[in-house]
């Protein structure tokens, strides 16, 4: 038996008195498409940051595919294969799309250089449907192709495990579409994703699992029809949050 | 970015033939012109040497009389037993390994605490040599005799110079120069890219300290009497950053525009009035910081954007003015 792409068993972390993630576990299969899902102020973020490694788990254990990498710094996490956009969205401001996912490819899982590293570049910009926008400067980008310039850096790095912080969140309805099918596109390429949401619409149409979690901990998980059919996790949502 | 662009091989050409015509310059004066070159042409090493590492990072390093006392140190101790070369190597070597600690104590704190870090680092290594001096031997200095004219230390710190522009240049082309360029733009998103932040940036650190403190031990014999004060003058580092700061950071040869007017002035300033040059210097810190806070170079690239951008209005307005 393999193990899975991403183990997470007991995960907690808190700040002074507040436990953003209390006891969490949950396990991603390799090729999966997985979400996690929740009110405002659940612990979705603080989860990925978790695994990403910009923060350090207080407890608990974070395994890709079954190696422990909680308590790694970020850059050597990166390095073993987890690459994650943001919720607000990151590109480097001062340099064009090409150069902004090159720093992906360069310093990520295949570590290219010079023309390589630019071809693949480029692959990946078609890939995200930017093609024939490498030259154009991150910072001249509506916000969309900016979450796509971010998506298609994260990409760079070849992943095993890619996290998406609500990659969705901003774009317009028919942006959304667009969005939707592209992740879509990018999990029938048999890649593993997590994607921490709020666009409901795009859990229900994209993952065939997720975790719910409210007020740090995990209240449930499973396939997604059950979940959000779920009555606790109506309760969580109803009750606490304006957002759902 | 494996080839070499036209404008590459142009600046190239243009840097050769700039090397060529001041490598000349002791040919015709031995005097005051050699002298203020000299001059010129060490703070062109120290202040690019200074820029590969606070220009793509912004820390401000207060550190350039430590490294740089330290090569000068190095051929004073060595010079009846070791070949120069020897020393101007090791007297970079031992700057690199300062560097080196300093980076891996400090640069994991916030600039402001690594500022004031650096310069207290500058003054405690000054008073430990003084203390040694003073403890070991009977005087404070040491005497360094070479068989050197200025016009040799001229073109050692030339060839210096020259070195640490093509250091600069080789690493703005590797993936070193390119993961600096990230971290610029936002470290947060460079470390999740795989990028060791905290290596790297404690790599540069060392480069730019080894290139002072080789500078520091070329100039050594320029002075045959070396005692700390002068050796681990703050007003190096302060003078360093001044100058930086007037001609630019954001470009490699950026700090070359404020070394050549700015020591030319200071020749001038500490000739006439010598009692004040620290006043002068502080009100040029001052004037720098408040009016030309992205350097000389800096301030004409906002020019010429705001120019390019008012231009496809210009035509137009040009027209509604002319005569019928």
């Amino acid at each position: 038996m393999t193990a899975p792409a991403l183990s997470i068993v007991g995960a907690r972390k808190s700040f002074g008195g507040l436990v953003a993630v209390n006891d969490v576990s949950f396990e991603v299969e390799k090729g999966e498409l997985f979400g996690l899902i929740g009110p405002n102020g659940s612990g979705k973020t603080t989860m990925l940051n978790l695994i990403s490694g910009a923060l350090e788990p207080d407890a608990g254990e974070i395994r890709l595919s079954g190696e422990p990498i909680s308590g790694l710094p970020a850059h050597q996490i990166a390095r073993r294969g987890v690459a994650r956009t943001f919720q607000l969205v990151r590109v480097l401001p001062s340099m064009d799309a090409e150069r902004n996912v090159m720093a992906g490819v360069v310093f990520g899982g295949r570590r290219l250089w010079g023309a390589e590293a630019r071809d693949f570049a480029r692959e990946l910009l078609a890939l995200v449907g930017l093609r024939g926008r490498e030259q154009v400067p991150v910072a001249a980008m509506t916000y969309i192709d900016q979450k796509r310039v971010e998506l298609a850096r994260a990409l760079g790095a070849d992943p095993q495990v890619l996290l998406l912080d609500e990659w969705l969140a901003g774009l317009n309805p028919s942006e959304l579409a667009i969005g939707i099918e592209l992740i879509e596109t990018l999990s029938r390429q048999g890649r593993t994703i997590v994607m921490v949401e709020h666009v409901m619409d795009a859990i229900r149409t994209l993952c065939g699992r997720c975790v719910v979690m409210s007020s740090g901990r995990k209240i449930k998980d499973g396939s997604v029809a059950d979940v959000l059919s779920d009555p606790d996790v109506v309760q969580a949502y109803l009750g606490d949050d304006d957002d759902a | 970015m494996t080839q070499l662009s036209a404008g590459e091989i142009r600046i190239a050409l243009i840097g050769a033939a700039a090397v060529a015509a001041a490598a000349m310059l002791p040919v015709f004066d031995q005097g005051f012109y050699l002298t203020l070159s000299l001059n010129i042409v060490l703070f062109a090493a120290l202040c690019t040497a200074w820029t590969l590492f606070s220009g793509p990072t912004h820390y401000i390093s207060l550190a350039t009389a430590a490294f740089f006392g330290l090569g000068t140190y190095s051929v004073a101790l060595g010079i009846d037993v070791l070949p120069f070369p020897v020393l101007v190597a090791a007297g970079g070597a031992v700057a690199a390994l300062l560097a080196g600690l300093v980076g891996a104590a400090t640069l994991r704190i916030s600039g402001v605490y690594f500022v004031i870090f650096t310069l207290g680092l500058a003054e405690l290594i000054r008073q430990i040599v003084s203390w040694t001096q003073v403890k070991l031997g009977a005087s404070m200095g040491l005497y360094v005799f070479t068989d050197f004219s200025e016009a040799h230390i001229y073109w050692m710190m030339l060839a210096l110079t020259v070195a640490v522009f093509a250091t600069g240049w080789l690493i703005t082309r590797s993936r070193l120069g390119f993961a600096l360029q990230i971290i610029g733009n936002d470290e947060q998103v460079a470390r999740h890219c795989g990028i060791d932040t905290a290596r790297l940036k404690i790599v540069l650190f060392m480069i730019s300290g080894a290139f002072i403190g080789m500078a520091g031990a070329i100039l050594a014999p320029r002075y045959s009497y070396v005692e700390p004060p002068a050796a681990f003058s703050p007003t190096v580092s302060f003078l360093v950053v001044i100058m930086a700061l007037l001609g630019g950071t954001r470009r490699l040869w950026g700090p070359l525009v404020g070394v050549v007017p700015f020591t030319i002035v200071m020749e001038f300033v500490s000739a006439r009035f010598p009692n004040d040059t620290p006043i002068v210097i502080g009100l040029a810190f001052l004037a720098i910081v408040f009016v030309l806070p992205d350097g000389v170079l800096g301030r004409l690239e906002q020019l010429r954007a705001r120019l390019r951008r008012s231009r496809p209005a210009s035509p137009a307005a040009v027209a509604a003015k002319e005569p019928a």
